[in-house]
């Protein structure tokens, strides 16, 4: 009875999924190279591999240079997304229930700070987070990440909050909750597919970036796309070693992006984004 | 309809008289302001600091005014890559914004179906820019991609994007194509999402076609996510610098040196840091200009 599709062309479901088989045709060219050895990578030509081998998967993992690289981006990949909910999280509350002194001027300077190109930081970045002894730490890739982080998230939560009716609000008041009660029992679990997705954008923003993350850091918090940048040895580019990281880097956003997929598909119709 | 329509982002509209005007507010934005203060203004004042200055040492600093600010804007090398740049990024929405909402429409709207496509279709953006890089790099190669064999061995078309610049410029311009679509695509489907039911048993009882339907009651729902579409591709596509980086490195010879290649070029392959911080100010202000100007006409247009 209740269709929520709309009008469906015939020929949907056809042209789509040959979208979707083209898009992972790159993706699926790096994983055959990722388990063949660089000899049949380099030597011929074929579709189908020769011979078919783990060993650069073993590498990885066993190489302590490899997954311990991967494991500092997960970490602060995290840890960025976590703290730029907790500062956007009131900030967007108070953009979309208040009129302040400024508001508009402030909404518009954040969202200038997702326009700056990353080069335009990487000098300053540099000498700041060494001079405050944030340099090579995870969370001093967390913080340089707030930079275009936080902007988004504001951004984000408060178009959705903005589509929450300020009656809730007002009702709440009045039966006795403080802002920060009523905030935290009544009004996080009502945009709680709001967080996810703003959590999911956070995450894949962090974990794709690698401008910044490798400027600010050395060995310690050394994230795994650095470490992809150095596979160049004497004997030429390790292509399988290359494309079985290549693989690895993209299991943890498909992880995440499993967890919130319901919120994605429902969670934008809440508020105008 | 226009009345309907212009529903259809009462968010988007103020609403003043349910908005309370308390200044304690920015007790809430605080957190944010310094958070952002600490990355972003911090920093933006070392540049303004080195953007007015001739360093030839920590300690040997000479004042030069707006000299850097005049040299870079007049230099033809700054210039050229200004225009690609802009190339790219108009080729990069008109390409991108279209094949995104397109890819909306069609997506599948219920069953397990909805999860695998949302899932398989994200995961480009889930790569990092330079594992993508990577990914085109061996996937366009004539001899070992499956991208560039199939072009050079079955169309029978001469394809080497590191000799040549236009097949340079193609393979960056599909990368991004390939990276950047689901994002649209995204968000056009959470914003066809939310389009009530009604509105297409209307446009069923009236005997609307796909297309009428997509054009009066579709497309004008999704000005609100379009516009933060195109804002977020123009951008992210105007600063792009890690995919073409790993790809062509700029070249072959200049084809695809766009602004931030060129400026880092400068700043850490030259270490010019005067010229470099006043090219990162002038770069940084056109973006928002251009932005606010996209912002500007995308909240106007169809008011």
């Amino acid at each position: 009875m209740t269709r929520t599709t709309g009008r469906r062309l015939p020929w949907a479901r056809t042209v789509f999924w040959l979208y979707v088989a083209t898009l992972m045709l790159p993706l699926l060219w790096m994983f055959g190279m990722s388990i063949r050895p660089n000899e049949d990578i380099l030597g011929s030509f074929s579709l189908v591999p020769q011979r078919v081998t783990f060993d650069n998967y073993v590498t990885f993992f066993t190489d302590s240079s490899w997954y311990s690289s991967y494991l500092n981006s997960i970490v602060y990949t995290s840890l960025n997304a976590v703290m730029s909910l907790i500062v956007a999280l009131p900030a967007a509350y108070a953009f979309s229930r208040f009129r302040f002194a400024g508001d508009k001027h402030l909404f518009f300077w954040l969202l200038t700070n997702r326009m700056a190109p990353p080069a335009v930081f990487l000098l300053p970045f540099f000498q700041i987070y060494q001079s405050v002894g944030l340099f090579d730490t995870h969370l001093g890739v967390a913080i340089a990440h707030m930079l275009f982080n936080v902007p988004l998230a504001v951004w984000i939560l408060e178009g959705f909050m903005s589509g929450i009716p300020r009656e809730i609000d007002e009702t709440a008041a009045i039966d006795g909750y403080s802002l920060p009660r009523f905030f935290v029992r009544i009004f996080l679990p009502m945009i709680r597919s709001a967080i996810g997705v703003t959590a999911f954008f956070c995450f894949m923003f962090s974990w794709v970036e690698l401008l910044i993350a490798r400027t600010i850091t050395s060995v310690n918090a050394k994230p795994i796309a650095a470490t992809m940048t150095r596979t160049v040895s004497a004997a030429g580019v390790d292509w399988g070693l290359l494309a079985a990281a290549g693989v690895l880097t993209i299991v943890p956003g498909a992880i995440v992006i499993w967890f919130v997929r319901n919120y994605i598909a429902k969670g934008f119709a809440l508020g105008r984004v | 309809m226009s009345e309907q329509s212009t529903g259809a982002v009462q968010a988007d509209e103020p609403r003043p008289a349910l908005k309370r005007k308390d200044n304690r507010a920015w007790w809430l934005v605080l957190p944010v302001v310094v958070s952002v203060a600490f990355t972003a203004v911090i920093p933006l004042m070392t540049v303004v600091n080195f953007s007015v200055q001739d360093v030839f040492s920590p300690v040997d600093r000479v004042f030069v005014g707006l000299e850097w600010f005049r040299s870079i804007s007049r230099d033809p090398e700054v210039r050229a890559a200004l225009v690609r740049t802009l190339l790219f990024s108009a080729q990069v929405l008109l390409l991108e914004i279209p094949l995104g909402v397109a890819l909306a429409v069609v997506m599948p709207r219920r069953g397990l179906g909805v999860s695998v496509a949302l899932v398989l279709v994200a995961l480009p953006l889930l790569i990092p820019w330079n594992v993508v890089g990577t990914i085109w790099q061996i996937f366009a190669r004539g001899d070992i991609g499956l991208g560039g064999w199939t072009i050079n061995n079955v169309l029978g078309v001469n394809f080497n994007y590191t000799l040549d610049s236009t097949d340079a410029w193609i393979t960056v311009l599909l990368m991004d194509v390939w990276h950047w679509t689901p994002l649209v695509a995204l968000l056009a489907y959470a914003g066809l999402r939310s389009i009530p039911e009604p509105y297409f048993q209307a446009a069923q009882i009236d005997a609307a076609s796909a297309w009428a339907t997509f054009r009066h009651i579709q497309l004008p729902r999704l000005r609100g996510v379009l516009t933060i579409a195109v804002l977020l591709r123009f951008m992210d596509s105007f600063m792009i610098y890690t995919e073409p980086f790993v790809v062509t490195g700029g070249g072959p010879g200049n084809a695809t040196s766009f602004l931030s290649i060129l400026l880092s070029k400068i700043a850490v392959g030259q270490f010019d840091v005067g010229p470099a911080a006043a090219f990162s100010l002038l770069y940084f202000l056109l973006v928002q200009i251009l932005c606010y100007v996209f912002f500007t006409v995308l909240t106007r247009s169809g008011r």
